[in-house]
């Protein structure tokens, strides 16, 4: 019998080891359940879940939205487009008035790096984050891993590679603490001007070569250009990064063993990885998809089992 | 009160075997028959049965299944959180004869939970109970078990902890102060 460390899951950095273990352990079980002819449990059946979307998000939502269903609790949405945030209120405010109304839950994405850990200090109910911004999108990164073990067995010592803009990606820097606490070498590789200063100091490695960090790699997690969040131009053009960084099916087939490649989503294809490499054998997108559900099924699951 | 040995390794296999003619005598198919373990302590009994019943009466039954609670249970986050074992049930149980079989009978809840679980896997032609030992007070729900092993009138402040050959080095079931453990014996 375990229990998380945390009240919320803020971040990886927050975590333990031993939590990202339990989480997989309880996700492989949930995993099973995914495949019965009734893929519900009622575990959560007495909690309310409200998923606050400050942020666009498809993949995301959709992933938290089932997990919660499959778990039989209730629901309720939220998408900044459509809300009071527009008239001027705060977020503390907006989310005490949606606890006011028996909320037990909170998952939330937010643009500003940190939302989550304000919120944390002001409200009783457990947080839980879906993405802040440039910093963390812990589930992604514990789905990532969690793919990856199941591909390659332990990650103590296996070698994985994070290509793309790592600047903007709070994919990237979750994968890191989740990666490293596992025991994985991490290898982040891109355009110098996307690649922070301070990374190194986690404990990185950082290569500017694509078709050498393919060979060094066992796993290719790459990830997209985040045009959105550049303020200012980073890289000349698509197509030219495209050139340098972009993955290729050739690259892939010039190695002497054979890596997985994974991506978060969404793919901008022909840009940081071309079709026929998104749809090849070596490609395990869509098993993350699916395990995405299962790891956050488990992350509500014992949140909410913690704090009753 | 003294932990006490309410089955030995003798009695234990009487009970097996009786259980297992139990089975045979309803004259059942047992192609049609799956023998489902509820996780974590019920699957060695279950094992047994499942195994005996071929080397008696070459009784082979269709498949063998382990079936895990945890997240069925009425009381989560009334305690702690149990993390879940194991669920292997990789055939299917549409109109199968199923025989759910657990260690120790006492609230009933765990079977309540065990049926809830079972049905999600889809509807079999009908479920059966067997448990090694009844515990006849104390039962929280209308639960009856079909083949019972032994029935003993504890109290609550006692508990039964039966041991496995194959888990714990020796076949026997123990009666025991609830707090105490078998080590002290």
């Amino acid at each position: 019998m375990s229990l998380l460390s945390q009240k919320h899951l803020l971040g990886i950095e927050h975590i333990t080891k031993e939590d990202i273990k339990l989480i997989f352990e309880t996700a492989t079980e949930f995993k099973e359940v995914l495949q019965r002819k009734i893929k519900k449990v009622p575990s959560l059946r007495d909690i309310t879940i409200a998923n606050l979307f400050f942020e666009n998000s498809t993949r995301t939502r959709i992933s938290f939205e089932l997990a919660e269903k499959r778990l039989s609790a209730d629901v309720i949405n939220f998408s900044a487009a459509s809300s009071s945030t527009k008239k001027g209120e705060t977020l503390i405010d907006t989310v005490n008035n949606i606890l006011a109304m028996k909320v037990d839950m909170i998952v939330m994405r937010h643009p500003n790096p940190g939302a989550h850990l304000l919120l944390s200090k002001h409200i009783d109910a457990q947080i839980v984050n879906a993405g802040d911004g440039t910093h963390e999108h812990p589930t992604q990164a514990l789905l990532d891993a969690f793919s990856m073990q199941e591909q390659l067995g332990d990650l103590k010592g296996k070698k994985i590679a994070i290509f793309g803009d790592i600047k903007h990606s709070r994919v990237a820097l979750s994968n890191i603490y989740c990666l490293q606490k596992l025991g994985a070498k991490v290898k982040v590789c891109g355009p110098p001007t996307l690649i922070p200063k301070y990374i190194e100091s986690l404990g990185v490695e950082v290569s500017y070569n694509a078709q050498e960090t393919l060979e060094w790699c066992d796993v290719a997690n790459i990830l997209r250009i985040q045009l959105e969040r550049q303020d200012i131009k980073y890289i000349p053009s698509l197509r030219e990064y495209n050139i340098a960084f972009g993955i290729t099916k050739k690259m892939l087939d010039s190695l002497d063993k054979k890596i997985v490649v994974m991506h978060p989503g969404p793919m901008n294809r022909g840009v940081e990885i071309e079709s026929d490499v998104a749809d090849s054998e070596h490609s395990i997108i869509l098993q993350q998809v699916e395990n995405g559900v299962a790891i956050r099924m488990a992350v509500l699951y014992l949140l909410a089992g913690k704090g009753s | 009160m003294k932990p006490r040995i309410i089955l030995d390794t003798t009695q234990l296999n009487l009970v097996i075997n009786r259980l297992c003619y139990q089975l045979i005598e309803d004259q059942r198919n047992f192609s049609e028959t799956v023998i489902i373990g509820v996780q974590p302590r019920g699957i060695f009994l279950a094992q047994r049965i499942f195994r005996r019943l071929k080397e008696l009466e070459n009784k082979q039954c269709a498949h063998f299944g382990k079936l895990d609670i945890t997240f069925h249970r009425d009381d989560f986050g009334s305690d702690k959180i149990l993390t879940p074992n194991e669920t292997d049930l990789d055939f299917s149980i549409e109109n199968k004869r199923v025989v759910l079989i657990d260690d120790v009978l006492y609230s009933g809840r765990t079977i309540r939970a065990a049926l809830d679980a079972l049905l999600s896997f889809g509807r079999p032609k009908d479920v059966e109970l067997m448990v090694l030992i009844d515990r006849k007070l104390h039962r929280d729900l209308p639960i009856k078990a079909k083949y019972v092993g032994k029935t003993i009138d504890s109290i609550v402040d006692e508990r039964v902890k039966v041991e496995w050959e194959s888990e714990d080095g020796k076949d026997q079931v123990w009666i025991l102060p609830l707090k105490a453990e078998t080590k002290n014996k």
